[in-house]
């Protein structure tokens, strides 16, 4: 330990936020994508009409969205955690950011169209 | 105490050739880890939102998603994702595991390890041959 120094490892941007958010939506994805194999798995496959029903049941969209948020949210913060690794001069890295940020929210934009467009 | 006053001056590396280290299992896991993400990121969540989005569009659109599983490229491709999918997931589980405190001790960590890799590898087995 450093004699001296007195911060409180918590509250202020210190990493908890990410690593607790990397978490919680690790678990929407991981339960969502037992969902989803347990409904495929099910029913043997699933063809076009059972697809297309699949989708027009509104829990499943909502259920869907939730899934797809923490996947993008969960990739924001581990892209972001390369970047920070790899990507050393600050412009560079303040750049990809952006590209990688502007990209996820249309991603959002996206997923909101295929399901309820 | 000044550098010159050392008792013992080695010469020591100036940096780490990460190639010349053989890599203890967890740490290949790790790296595995972040780049089955970053390969998810850049190539499995724009493909899979296009694929659903054709899929749901018309018959004919599900048709066309369903075309490439039938050829070699397409194959190898869903086979990668399927992998870096199934690998991410597990890694991820066992990082939580970490977490929590299970498994922390030195050998837990590189049995786990080696469970995440052997399982992964045996999924990915499974959808090779479901594919073929």
């Amino acid at each position: 330990m450093v004699a001296g120094v007195d911060k409180r490892p918590v509250g202020a941007h210190y990493g908890l936020r990410d690593w607790l958010s990397q978490r919680i939506t690790a678990i929407v994805i991981t339960l969502y994508t037992a969902l989803f194999l347990g409904i495929v798995l099910w029913n043997g496959g699933l063809d076009y009409a059972a697809w297309k029903a699949l989708f027009a049941g509104n829990a499943f969209r909502v259920a869907t969205f939730l899934f797809m948020a923490s996947l993008l949210w969960h990739c924001w913060v581990g892209v972001r955690n390369i970047l920070m690794d790899y990507a050393k001069p600050a412009s560079v890295r303040l750049a990809l950011e952006i590209v990688v940020i502007a990209t996820l929210v249309a991603y959002v934009g996206g997923t909101i169209q295929v399901l309820w467009a | 105490m000044t550098t010159a006053e050392r008792p013992v001056d080695k010469p020591r590396p100036v940096y780490l050739d990460l190639f010349a280290i053989r890599q203890p299992l967890p740490a290949i896991v790790s790296i595995l880890h972040r780049i089955s993400g970053a390969l998810l990121f850049l190539v499995g969540i724009p493909l899979l939102l296009w694929y659903v989005q054709r899929s749901l569009a018309s018959p004919e659109g599900f048709q066309a998603v369903m075309a490439p599983f039938a050829t070699p490229f397409g194959k190898l491709v869903l086979l990668v994702l399927a992998w870096a999918y199934v690998f991410h997931l597990l890694a991820g589980l066992r990082h939580l595991g970490l977490d929590l405190r299970i498994g922390i001790r030195l050998q837990p960590a590189r049995s786990s390890a080696a469970v995440v890799l052997v399982l992964s590898i045996l999924v990915a087995l499974v959808v090779a041959v479901r594919l073929w």
